[in-house]
């Protein structure tokens, strides 16, 4: 078991350098000299030059590289091209509200998505699984601006029961915000539920359909025990894997959303960083959100290890 | 019983037909992504209109006879607008998806099949690919290139190639130790044989499924970009594009956004049951 | 027995499925009675409907099975008809049940004891401490090993053999009446297999339950049951109490059944296996009258107008035959069988395996870079054999002895890690790839699973068809007709060429797999357990089919199986392989007499044999069979073996003991001294 651990740890280590190469390299080619962009058109060479060495932009690509690592590691991450700021400051402030999106987004989706998902497979082929089959494959196919879109002309513009915008304040605490994340929580968690429900539907029809299963309904226990004991602890295992994978989904959808809904979190603060051409910025936003989707992973990972007996005992 | 050739085929189809048809669902996905494919094919012979085609003084008018869909506030036809989106869709999800298979089918099989070193730094490769959420990664590289179509196509590509690669690799990990395998190598039988008359025919079903699913992911993908204003660029007809440039009128003239929004969740949906119905006729006794 | 009320009763019982063409009966008309304390056994090949029965009997079918006529009884409780809700309190209480495959009847994330632990509770009322009592109270009943431990262990961590007796034990914690055990040894190993039977004998005797033992298995039900009854497509054929049956059973399809198993054979002459022509008929296609009829040497008119019913034709004795009177004895159908007359001794060497070695790595990767100290696991540890022309050597041995990995090293998709494989006279490469067309041509290899050993995709003509031109370069012209030659010389009609794998039954996938392998006319064929997956009479007819091919093109077999009895029809030479080495070999004739191994002496005292007069002596072996990455020094078999000497045998390689006819012993107890402890009468 230490040595699944480590040796997950070692591949994600691995994985999260090389990604941190590509994203270097990738944002390197950009076109366009960063220190005529700074300096203007009109800049003397002179002032290009020390500009740029200033920078470090005159060194190998490999120095570069590496001293940006290191001070990644060490949590100085520049400064944005774009506003002056320190990024790492920049970023601090989305992340935070990122944050509460992704876990109010979460907490609706999860248990609702499990929930769903398991009901559908117990009553598979009957009524009820046939609506929520059908239901998450239409939701599926909502794309989160349409969503997005469609809410707050119902809800806000129409109703009236929801604000419109969802531009909050730096300062504002988790329970303040909550009016201003509900629609944008619901818009980016619709297409993670749909994904959810019909993956914990499919894993639990397989369990359902298995001899251990069977063996159990025949030993005469109550189903509801069947269930809890003898289904549920071997469908969920494959669930965590899902969920993890559907974080990489969220994320996508709350870059989209947060644009939608005008909400300062660190979706938005990339697609500020893309336009503006804000290298620093860029990078470590990638970098960021990499790590975090490769840390989410492998702690899914870490968890069916821990729940899964045939990993944990051998 | 004589049974030939021709029958035998026979068989498989109607067997497969049989199977497709008690799921009513999956049947209209086909029906219903046929129908968008053909659009895309032969929609600008029937569009009424360019989708350029401004006409300011019929802009912001309801659907009605004169146009299906309404007008958007440059006047453009609606109806041909998205009519022409189908065509764009199709062109970047389709041959992207398309050239993902060819490139990462190719790739599975062969890491799979000759393994070892090239295999496992095979491996770390994909793994890296894939831990990047797919919209960052289309992001982060359409920051660099530009949102050209040509780009925009490399990326679908690109994004899609690692899934396809580890299934064709699983595929052939799996098949190869497989007896009839076996069978053909004791026989003789020559490496590019085996990879491509033994193991692949074998190795097709899920990789048609699979295709089919990433085609869905890549139409999501590609209408984003285009909300994000990184996708395909203006003036084209490309639905997420219309989205985002509706946004504003949504209160007044709804229409604008939602035939495109109706049009990529059609499109998404009919391929999700086609997909499943795929599952049904190729992978009998897996799914449902 | 008569006055007594049954324990379990059906009558008339009916159990159909609902498909897409309608309702197939499933089961037709089954009536059964077990008496108290009585074992009954059912008997039954593939498509029989004996699982359904069971299944149908207790109210467990799945969903779209059901009763269609007929009742089941336990005791004076009717079962059919009974809604879940109640049926829930007579399964696992009244009723105990045990499956086949035990790995996969546990729950694989709950502990052992948990699962026993349950049923104590729900159906004994017992707390969490006096059930976790109880449970291992059931686990030393059923002679499990340290049962403390085994309570806190999960499925994975324990082997084949241990959790058949886990299973058993949870069926029978609360003491059943009925207890239903459905093919439980088919999984296990066979000296697993004979500690199991063992165990439930044993059982039987302790418990006051009565036993529904459903199996293919004839040796087995002779061992075990008091009653046996026989099904055939989903009726009863016959039943009668155990020893009747075997002696004088009056039903052809019993008979047939009898006779396609194989026995030991002292006379150096083989006798044919009788073996049933044709299929069992689909549920949708079931034939006017008798069910049998179609493939019944006894037939006659009569018989295909009506379905004869279930009588009692003697006191006890139940026949669905008209001809019951009529048939002969089973010994008299055996004699009558045709046999081959001996082949004559000295032939030329075809394939010859020179102290043959192949090891495997064990090493943890990390990145695909070895780290840790270097294990080998020595799955073939020096064997040395050789096939004659004609002839065939039969390699015996359990799962894990080295015989499926010795037999890849020679058609080389294992590549040896040392030693010499001559064939005809000359060296052959380690790999497959490396060797020449025309050596590929000389030998060729029959899978043992015939599911996979044919490209789903390829049609059997394609099949076939590839041998031939790639090794024998028959030109396309000609190749469909050398095709439909081959398929005829397997008893396969020319409808067979343009048939996809999914559309045959395992016997017939296995019999193409024979014509892929003849096609392009071999020297020496090698053959995997080929027989294992199949029902016994379609055994039969492959091992006739065989024996006929042999005798027609003089093709030499190199045949490895764990079931020694079809090894012995088939050998002429036996070597019996134990842990990666030989520990016995020689004429077919003498391996099976003694003196033997004391390694053959276990094997065959394990597996039953199909004769209620023969009795077995029990040698059982202790523990488990070691791994390969530790081979016990001197004698491997050392720790397992029944008659160990002392300290020579744990430290000194035994050397080679010559007896009659070329046999060879390695052991430490001389021949004679072999031959009269084995001579012994078992207490």
């Amino acid at each position: 078991m230490i040595s699944y651990i480590a040796r997950r740890l070692g591949l994600v280590l691995l994985t999260l350098l090389i990604s941190s190469v590509l994203i270097f390299v990738v944002t390197q080619i950009l076109p366009g000299d960063v220190a005529k962009a700074i300096l203007g058109r009109f800049a003397t060479p002179e002032a290009l030059q020390g500009l740029r060495a200033k920078l470090g932009l005159d060194r190998s690509l490999p120095m570069q590289y590496g001293s940006w690592l290191v001070h990644y590691v060490q949590g100085d991450w520049g400064v944005s091209l774009s506003t002056g700021e320190p990024v790492l400051n920049l970023v601090a402030a989305r992340l935070r509200n990122s944050g509460m999106l992704a876990l109010v987004a979460f907490v609706m989706y999860v248990p609702l998505g499990i929930l769903l998902g398991l009901l559908a497979a117990l009553r598979r082929n009957k009524a009820a699984d046939q609506i929520i089959s059908i239901a998450s494959l239409a939701f599926i196919g909502l794309p989160e601006f349409v969503t997005g879109v469609v809410l707050i002309a119902v809800f806000a513009l129409k109703l009236n029961w929801l604000p419109a915008s969802s531009a909050i304040t730096p300062e504002a605490g988790l329970l303040e915000a909550l009016p201003r994340l509900i629609l944008p929580g619901i818009t980016v968690s619709l297409v993670s539920l749909a994904y959810i429900t019909r993956m914990t539907r499919s894993a639990t029809v397989e369990v359902l359909s298995t001899d251990y299963v069977r063996s159990a309904y025949l030993k005469g226990l109550h189903p509801a025990r069947v269930l809890f004991t003898h289904v549920l602890r071997n469908s969920l295992l494959p669930t965590v894997t899902v969920i993890a994978i559907g974080i990489g989904w969220l994320i996508g959808g709350l870059i989209v959303t947060e644009s939608l809904f005008s909400y300062p979190g660190l979706g938005r603060l990339l697609l500020f960083a893309i336009q503006r051409r804000d290298i620093p910025l860029l990078q470590a936003i990638t970098l960021l959100l990499v790590i975090v989707f490769s840390v989410s992973n492998l702690l899914a990972d870490l968890l069916y290890a821990v729940l899964n007996p045939r990993i944990r005992y051998n | 019983m004589k049974v030939s050739e021709r029958s035998r085929r026979l068989r498989v189809l109607v067997r497969s037909w049989a199977r497709l048809r008690r799921n009513p669902a999956a049947l209209a996905g086909t029906i219903i992504f046929l129908f968008f494919l053909l659009m895309a094919i032969f929609g600008s012979l029937v569009a009424p209109y360019g989708f350029q085609a401004q006409n300011i003084a019929a802009r912001l008018t309801p659907p009605g006879a004169a146009h299906l869909f309404g007008t958007d506030q440059y006047g453009r036809d609606i109806f041909s607008r998205v009519l022409a989106g189908s065509r764009t869709i199709f062109l970047l999800s389709g041959t992207g998806t398309l050239l993902a298979a060819l490139i990462g089918v190719s790739i599975g099989l062969l890491s799979g099949y000759y393994g070892r070193l090239w295999d496992e730094a095979l491996m770390r490769v994909l793994d890296v690919l894939l831990s990047f959420p797919p919209l960052l990664f289309a992001l982060l590289l359409l920051a660099t290139v530009g949102p050209s179509v040509l780009n925009l196509l490399l990326v679908v590509t690109v994004l899609y190639v690692p899934m396809l690669a580890r299934l064709a690799r699983s595929m052939v990990l799996d098949l190869k130790t497989k007896e009839f395998v076996e069978a053909a190598r004791i026989r003789g039988e020559g490496d590019f044989v085996i990879l491509f008359r033994e193991i692949l025919p074998n190795a097709m079903a899920p990789l048609l499924v699979e295709m089919s699913v990433r085609f869905s992911y890549s139409i999501f993908l590609v209408a984003s970009l285009g909300f994000l204003g990184l996708g395909v660029q203006p003036p084209s007809p490309d639905w997420g594009l219309q989205i985002n440039e509706a946004r504003s009128y949504f209160a007044t003239a709804p229409w604008i956004l939602l035939f495109p929004a109706g049009a990529i969740s059609l499109l998404v949906v009919a391929t999700n049951l086609m997909t499943d119905g795929l599952r049904q006729v190729l992978q009998p006794g897996t799914g449902r | 027995m008569a006055d007594h009320p049954p324990v379990f009763h059906t009558q008339g019982l009916s159990i159909g499925y609902e498909t897409e063409s309608g309702l197939l009966g499933a089961v037709r008309d089954a009536t059964l009675s077990i008496a108290e304390k009585e074992c009954f056994g059912l008997v039954g090949e593939s498509g029989s409907g004996k699982t359904t029965l069971a299944m149908g009997a207790i109210g467990y079918l799945s969903g779209n099975g059901r009763v269609t006529a007929g009742f089941s009884r336990l005791r004076d409780q009717q079962l059919t008809g009974l809604s879940r809700r109640r049926m829930r309190r007579i399964w696992g209480s009244r009723i105990g049940m045990v499956y086949q495959n035990p790995s996969t009847a546990l729950n694989p994330s709950m502990r052992i004891g948990g699962q026993l632990a349950e049923i104590a509770r729900r159906h004994l009322g017992l707390s969490r401490v006096e059930a976790g009592r109880k449970a291992r109270d059931m686990l030393a009943r059923v002679a499990m090993p340290d049962p403390e431990s085994v309570l806190r262990r999960y499925p994975h961590q324990l082997s084949g053999g241990m959790l058949q007796r886990s299973v058993i034990a949870m069926a029978l914690i609360t003491d059943p009446e009925l207890l239903i055990l459905d093919e439980p040894t088919t999984a296990l190993d066979v000296t697993t297999q004979a500690v199991v039977l063992d165990l439930v004998l044993r059982l039987k005797r302790q418990f006051d339950s009565s036993i529904l033992y459903i199996t293919h298995d004839l040796a087995v039900v002779s061992k075990l049951c008091d009653r046996v009854g026989v099904m055939y497509a989903g009726e009863f054929c016959e039943q009668a109490d155990m020893r009747t049956l075997y002696k004088r059973p009056l039903h052809p399809y019993t008979l047939s059944l009898l006779g396609c198993v194989p026995r030991f054979e002292r006379e150096a002459g083989k006798r044919l296996l009788t073996s049933i022509p044709g299929m069992i008929p689909r549920l949708d296609e079931l034939p006017q009258g008798c069910v049998f009829a179609p493939r019944c040497a006894f037939v006659r008119e009569e018989c295909t107008i009506r379905r004869p019913p279930l009588v009692e034709v003697q006191p006890g004795h139940f026949s669905a035959c008209i001809r019951w009177s009529e048939l002969p004895t089973a010994a008299e159908y055996a004699r009558a069988a045709q046999v081959i007359p001996p082949h004559p001794e000295e032939r030329r060497e075809v394939l010859r395996i020179q102290d043959l070695k192949k090891s495997y790595p064990a090493v943890e990767r990390l990145f695909g870079v070895a780290g840790g100290e270097q294990r080998t696991v020595k799955a073939v540890d020096g064997v040395t054999l050789w096939v004659r022309q004609g002839n065939t050597l039969g390699v015996v041995g359990e799962s894990g002895c080295g015989k499926t990995t010795m037999l890849r090293a020679v058609i080389g998709l294992a590549p040896k890690s040392s030693g010499e494989i001559t064939l005809g006279g000359a060296g052959l490469d380690p790999g497959v790839a490396e060797r020449p067309r025309s050596i590929l041509k000389k030998m060729q290899m029959v899978f043992q699973n015939p599911e996979a050993s044919l490209n789903p995709r390829h049609t059997v003509g394609r099949a076939i068809g590839r041998p031939l031109s790639l090794l024998s370069a028959v030109p396309r012209g000609e190749l469909k007709s050398r095709v439909l030659a081959l398929l005829r010389a397997v008893n396969l009609s020319e409808s067979y060429y343009h048939r996809l794998p999914e559309e045959l039954s395992g016997g017939e996938k296995q019999r193409v797999a024979i014509a892929r392998a003849f096609a392009a006319d071999p020297e020496v064929i090698l053959l995997d357990e080929p027989l294992s997956s199949l029902d016994v009479s379609v055994q039969a007819s492959l091992v006739n089919l065989l024996t006929e091919l042999q005798e027609k093109n003089g093709v030499s077999y190199l045949f490895i199986s764990h079931d020694l009895a079809a090894v012995q029809h088939l050998s002429h030479w036996i070597a019996v392989m134990y842990l990666g080495a030989l520990m016995e070999w020689g004429d077919a004739a003498e391996v099976f007499a003694p003196p033997y191994h004391p390694y053959t002496e276990a094997l065959l005292s394990a597996i039953p044999v199909a004769d209620p007069d023969v009795v077995q002596r029990p040698l059982r072996l202790e523990g488990n069979v070691p791994s390969a990455l530790n081979v016990p020094g001197g004698c491997r078999f050392h720790t397992r073996c029944p008659r160990k000497l002392g300290r020579i045998c744990e430290t000194q390689t035994p050397p080679w003991r010559e007896g009659k006819n070329n046999h060879q012993i390695y052991c430490h107890i001389p021949l004679d001294e072999l031959a009269r402890l084995q001579a012994e009468k078992p207490e």
